[in-house]
């Protein structure tokens, strides 16, 4: 029965910052469910709530009102929960310490397992999620996070799903520091840890056309609310809502006029 | 004449062993007035660092080790960095940055910030004619100039904050605005926004031409009358926005041009396809073609042999075997 239940199950989520006047509707009665291995993209323009909903779902923040399920149940235990839904984000600068070895960290990252294995064992998965990621492990050995380029960077965040392995992944704008060509690399350890970790990525980005690659279901969002939902195909080729229609829009295309003078 | 030359540039990093490592080599490129030139390529690849040479500003560890880079016929090269400010920055030249909250003081307010720009290049204007002359462009770019310069940084959106570092920088209509990755940050709506205005303006004479650098190839097609694409601290080809984007020759132009994503009809089949392996490490000497270990039409002569900018066509192409 378990394989049944939904992963995410938002009903009539609405989360609001401050209070009285100054109150700030970030997300308004949102509901949608997310199935297992499914990836969904979430795309809108800045400030629509991506993510803040990144934020719901990985426990960090909890809704105001309505109800915010990860399979059938809330999320009460955060430690827990980050077992099994794990993040990447944009800058992944940010989110190593500068002041430690790379792969210290990437040590530290198994502290959040219910058992951590042997030492030899640790250093053998660090190996292994390396090579994941296209990456010889003497390349990185005893250096600082400043001493790698942002795409290396951006592959060390994605090491580390492979080392804790998670049922569910929130990627958010986990391609939008990098180039080109690092970004279909990128994608394309993305799909290779779906494929053996059996993953359900949440993929948010505002490049619609990168959605357009990687989901099977595209959400878009506008001021907190999600305006239109469907197959990539559908959502962007016969947009209905005029936000999708402007988003579409505004992405330059190689093959579309845009804009100018 | 055109308006900014740059003739074979060659810069350096030095290093604190004493090493030099070559950032850029031989990068020559002329701008006509109203004309916008596309660089594109990875990151390191040397375009800031050539940002840095085109301004004339060296500031340790960067030096030029040889060329010139002429604005309307006058070299700005060989200056002090006080020199460059001056005369050079702002007037002359005018950079862009990516990143605007970097560029603009938390603690100002923006009219301030933007006083600071004519303050410090004309000496005896008064406040009022400074207040006046903020007052005046900023409308004439189509900014709520009351309420704007009256702001701190951090009450600005992301996308207000960039069109108030284009317009500080561009205060004194220079005559060659520098834009490195000026939209990177910013969500797609913001980013044509901004654009618009950025071509606006140039439309409007405030800047007679610019360079735009970014790595996002639709969006070039869209900006750029000529592209240069960078590999590796070299031009690696040069020609139209047609040429290059629709029509690559040079292998490292194609592969990138492989690795563009479009949502359209169809497409969802052809995957990205990305360029394996990494550039080589400038700090060794190089020898033959730097894209020889990475390039899926790579001949055993290519590691030997080092590849010259040839003419091929209307256009600039580093490679050999490019027809």
């Amino acid at each position: 029965m378990r394989s049944e239940v939904d992963v995410f199950d938002a009903q009539d989520v609405t989360c609001i910052f401050g209070h009285g006047k100054k109150a700030v509707t970030a997300i308004d009665r949102v509901s949608f469910t997310i199935a297992d291995q499914e990836i969904v993209s979430l795309v809108g323009g800045s400030g629509c709530g991506k993510s803040v909903l990144a934020k719901i779902m990985l426990g960090l923040l909890h809704p105001n009102s309505g109800r915010f399920l990860y399979k059938g149940n809330d999320i009460t235990d955060q430690r827990r929960h980050w077992r099994e839904v794990q993040p990447v984000f944009q800058d992944p600068f940010s989110c190593f310490n500068q002041f430690f070895t790379i792969r210290s960290q990437l040590r530290d990252s198994f502290g959040i397992l219910e058992q951590k294995p042997s030492k030899q064992e640790m250093e053998e998965r660090i190996d292994q999620a390396l090579l994941a990621v296209n990456i010889k492990p003497p390349e990185i050995e005893g250096k600082y996070p400043f001493e790698l380029s942002g795409g290396q960077m951006q592959r060390m965040l994605l090491a580390r799903i492979f080392i804790i392995r998670p049922k569910i992944l929130i990627a958010d704008e986990p391609t939008s520091m990098v180039d080109a060509c690092v970004r279909a690399n990128i994608l394309d350890y993305l799909m290779k840890l779906k494929q053996e970790l059996k993953m359900t990525i949440v993929f948010i980005t505002h490049d619609i056309g990168l959605a357009y690659y990687v989901s099977d279901r595209l959400f878009i969002m506008h001021q907190g609310r999600i305006v239109e939902q469907g197959a990539p195909d559908e959502v962007t080729l016969r947009p209905q809502n005029v936000h999708t229609v402007q988003l579409l829009a505004d992405i330059p295309d190689i093959h579309k006029p845009w804009i100018l003078r | 004449m055109s308006i900014f030359e740059v003739d074979d540039l060659h810069l350096h990093y030095r290093t604190r062993f004493g090493e030099k490592i070559p950032a850029v080599s031989g990068v020559s490129f002329a701008l006509e007035q109203g004309e916008v030139f596309g660089i594109a390529g990875e990151s390191g690849c040397g375009k800031s660092t050539l940002v840095n040479g085109c301004m004339g500003l060296f500031i340790p560890p960067l030096y030029p080790t040889s060329g010139d880079v002429r604005v309307a016929g006058e070299s700005i090269m060989n200056r002090t960095p006080a020199d460059v400010r001056t005369n050079v920055l702002g007037r002359k030249v005018s950079m862009i940055p990516q990143g605007a909250f970097n560029s603009l003081s938390p603690t100002r307010k923006i009219k301030d910030i933007a006083a600071d720009m004519i303050e410090s290049h004309e000496k005896g204007v008064s406040k009022k004619a400074i207040h006046d002359r903020l007052q005046q462009r900023f409308r004439l770019i189509g900014m709520d100039a009351d309420t704007v310069l009256n702001e701190y940084p951090v009450r600005l959106t992301a996308g207000m904050r960039q069109r108030c570092v284009i317009s500080i920088s561009t205060l004194l209509n220079p005559q060659v605005v520098i834009a490195d990755e000026p939209t990177s940050a910013l969500d797609v709506t913001t980013q044509k926004a901004v654009i618009t205005m950025v071509f606006d303006m140039l439309d409007k004479g405030i800047f007679s031409s610019m360079i735009f650098i970014t790595h996002e190839l639709p969006l070039l097609r869209h900006v750029a009358d000529r592209i240069a694409v960078m590999y590796a601290g070299e031009f690696v080809e040069v020609g139209t926005t047609e040429q290059i984007i629709f029509d690559p020759r040079q292998p490292y132009t194609k592969a990138l041009m492989g690795a563009m994503l479009s949502a359209e009809a169809g497409q969802k089949q052809k995957k990205p396809v990305a360029i394996e392996g990494a550039p080589p490490n400038l700090a060794k000497p190089i020898v033959g073609c730097r894209f020889a270990g990475r390039c899926p039409e790579a001949r055993p002569e290519c590691h030997r042999n080092k590849q010259d900018i040839r003419i091929v066509g209307n256009r600039q192409v580093r490679c050999d075997y490019a027809v």
